[in-house]
């Protein structure tokens, strides 16, 4: 039975930019274990010689031409843009 | 101790498409800030991607040129990370299915040649442009959000500077050729990462290695990698520990700084995209693209040598850029001769270019009319000192270059009998000239040769002046 850690869940949540607390990690820690482990159940099943599936749809290729339609009206883009200046959107700067 | 430098390069080309990969927002580089994009680039709820297939085509093409094996059965998957260039906080991109592995392409340094491989080859989409103010905000350009990109990796062959600066040349070259891109890296429509290591000389293991950004033109990638190799071996000469990191090239200083420690592959939480359905290529779609290709600075360049009787190093100076290549063919075609053209390419023409920071299609220079030109230097109506005024003409006026003799009368004067007037006249103005040439003061031919090329407006020709004046002295 695999061990889902409270650092893991803070792991997580970091890289989902989620703010959670002490006691949310532990809490979800727990709940989190017990989907895992009914997860492996899965593993109790032979799948030596099945292909992955990532899809359950049977399409494939579905491409279009390269043609191109104009641009969104910029006024319309910016107007769910909190902040805005010089046609640009507004943003506090985060350096990589 | 000794060590010896693992350098592998990430090369992301941006694909010259009309639409973007997974929308059909214009993907043109220049347009006014936020007036390409639409509501999949934006990431709008609800919204789904579908692949523009001649991104795929390309992306094919690309991989082909670069001798990678096509995956018949490739997808794509989403790469998760949160910054303020995506919208979608993630970036569609391809992991273990890319459409193109196991490539490799040939590099020539110091007269050595060299294979060095390719890894893979993946499609993905471009991110938005992001300019950091300085006070504490930035600002967004979506335009480039969904632009078709290959990322071109390679195996971690290249072991100096040098080779990596060749091996960029050489990718840029092959994807000019196939027409999939400008790869201008001043526009960034090609972009490259360096991953740089040290390990002792004989160890199997490879060190810790950092990846370098920020590198903005050929010659930094150069001086970044460079630098990068001393910094590393300082750490360890002096008992220190390379960190995995990434590290950013500043071009004023010409050092490289600590950016971030780098996430690994697992923070990125890959998964297959599931807004998209797989692609089978089918040997007649790879067949199509196959044919498509154009052939390649390799075997222009062999071609050049083996037909037109250039030098090797010529050949491939000529062969680097496709303009210039082409170029050089049409004036061939044009009827002039191959050693000709390629040297005034190579000399005075990529002279003016760099002179005038300009691009070949920028000037009015014509194969026809370089052609014409180097006919009448060939054929002996203008001396290869009358041709740099003609040339000069051309460049910047246009036109044909017998015409531009004749109205502006710059036909080399090759006719003996209006030769030796010149010199009869010459050496009878100059009497001092004649015994300073007879007291063995060979210079004073060098000085009547001077005062009849004035007095021609240096059209007279060289070498036959040069023989009616030791004549005509020789008689006096």
């Amino acid at each position: 039975m695999a061990k889902m850690t409270k650092e893991e869940v803070i792991e997580v949540a970091h890289l989902a930019r989620l703010a959670i607390t002490d006691e949310e990690a532990v809490h979800f820690a727990e709940q989190l274990e017990a989907i895992t482990n009914a997860m492996e159940l899965l593993n109790e099943l032979d799948t030596e010689n099945v292909e992955p599936t990532t899809h359950v749809l049977e399409m494939v290729n579905v491409l279009r031409e390269d043609k191109s339609v104009p641009g969104l009206d910029r006024e319309l883009v910016l107007k769910n843009v909190k902040e805005h200046e010089a046609g640009q959107v507004k943003v506090p700067t985060i350096l990589e | 101790m000794n060590f010896e430098t693992i350098i592998g390069l990430e090369v992301h080309v941006e694909l010259k498409t009309e639409s973007k990969m997974f929308s059909p927002a214009p993907a043109h580089f220049g347009a006014e800030p936020n007036t390409n994009t639409n509501v999949i680039d934006l990431g709008y709820p609800g919204v789904l991607p579908v692949v523009n297939k001649r991104a795929v085509d390309w992306a094919m093409k690309a991989a082909l040129a670069l001798n990678c094996q096509i995956n018949r059965h490739t997808k794509f998957d989403r790469k998760n990370y949160f910054y303020p260039d995506n919208p979608k906080a993630y970036q569609i991109s391809q992991f273990d299915e890319p459409i193109g592995e196991h490539g490799w392409v040939e590099i020539e340094v110091h007269g050595k040649k060299k294979r060095i491989g390719i890894t893979r080859l993946h499609m993905e989409e471009d991110a938005g442009k992001l300019t950091h103010t300085g006070n504490g905000h930035s600002l967004v350009d979506f335009n480039r959000q969904g632009t078709p990109l290959i990322e071109i990796v390679s195996e971690p062959d290249i072991r100096t500077a040098d080779e990596a600066y060749a091996y960029l040349e050489k990718i840029k070259a092959i994807i000019q050729y196939t027409g999939v891109s400008d790869v201008r890296m001043e526009e960034g429509s090609l972009r490259c990462d360096a991953n740089i290591s040290l390990r002792p000389y004989g160890q199997e293991e490879f060190g810790t290695k950092t990846e370098l950004k920020n590198l903005n033109s050929f010659n930094y990638v150069r001086k970044g990698i460079e630098h990068e190799e001393v910094r590393q071996e300082q750490v360890l000469l002096s008992g220190g520990v390379i960190q995995q990191e990434t590290r950013r090239y500043d071009e004023s200083t010409g050092k490289t700084a600590l950016m971030r420690v780098k996430e690994g592959s697992d923070d990125y939480r890959y998964f297959p995209e599931p807004d998209l359905v797989d692609i089978i290529i089918d040997d007649a779609w790879l067949e199509r693209v196959r044919a498509e290709i154009p052939e390649l600075p390799d075997a222009r360049k062999a071609r050049y040598v083996s037909e037109l009787g250039l030098s090797s190093y010529d050949a491939m100076v000529l062969t680097l850029a496709k303009p210039i290549s082409d170029f050089f063919e049409a004036t061939v075609a044009a009827g002039a001769d191959a050693k000709l053209a390629s040297n005034w390419l190579m000399g005075e023409v990529s002279a003016y270019l760099n002179a005038e920071q300009k691009e070949l299609s920028d000037t009015k220079l014509e194969p026809a009319g370089l052609a014409g030109m180097i006919k009448l230097i060939s054929d002996g109506t203008i001396s290869s000192k009358i041709a740099k005024k003609v040339f000069k003409e051309l460049i910047e006026k246009g036109g044909d270059a017998n015409n531009i003799v004749k109205a502006k009368g710059l036909v080399q004067i090759s006719d003996e009998g209006t030769l030796r007037e010149y010199v009869t006249a010459s050496l009878d103005n100059n009497p001092q000239s004649i015994e300073d040439f007879k007291n063995g003061k060979d210079r004073a031919i060098g000085f009547l040769v001077g005062q009849i090329m004035k007095q021609t407006k240096g059209q007279a020709n060289p070498p036959l002046l040069n023989k009616i004046l030791l004549e005509e002295i020789a008689k006096r």
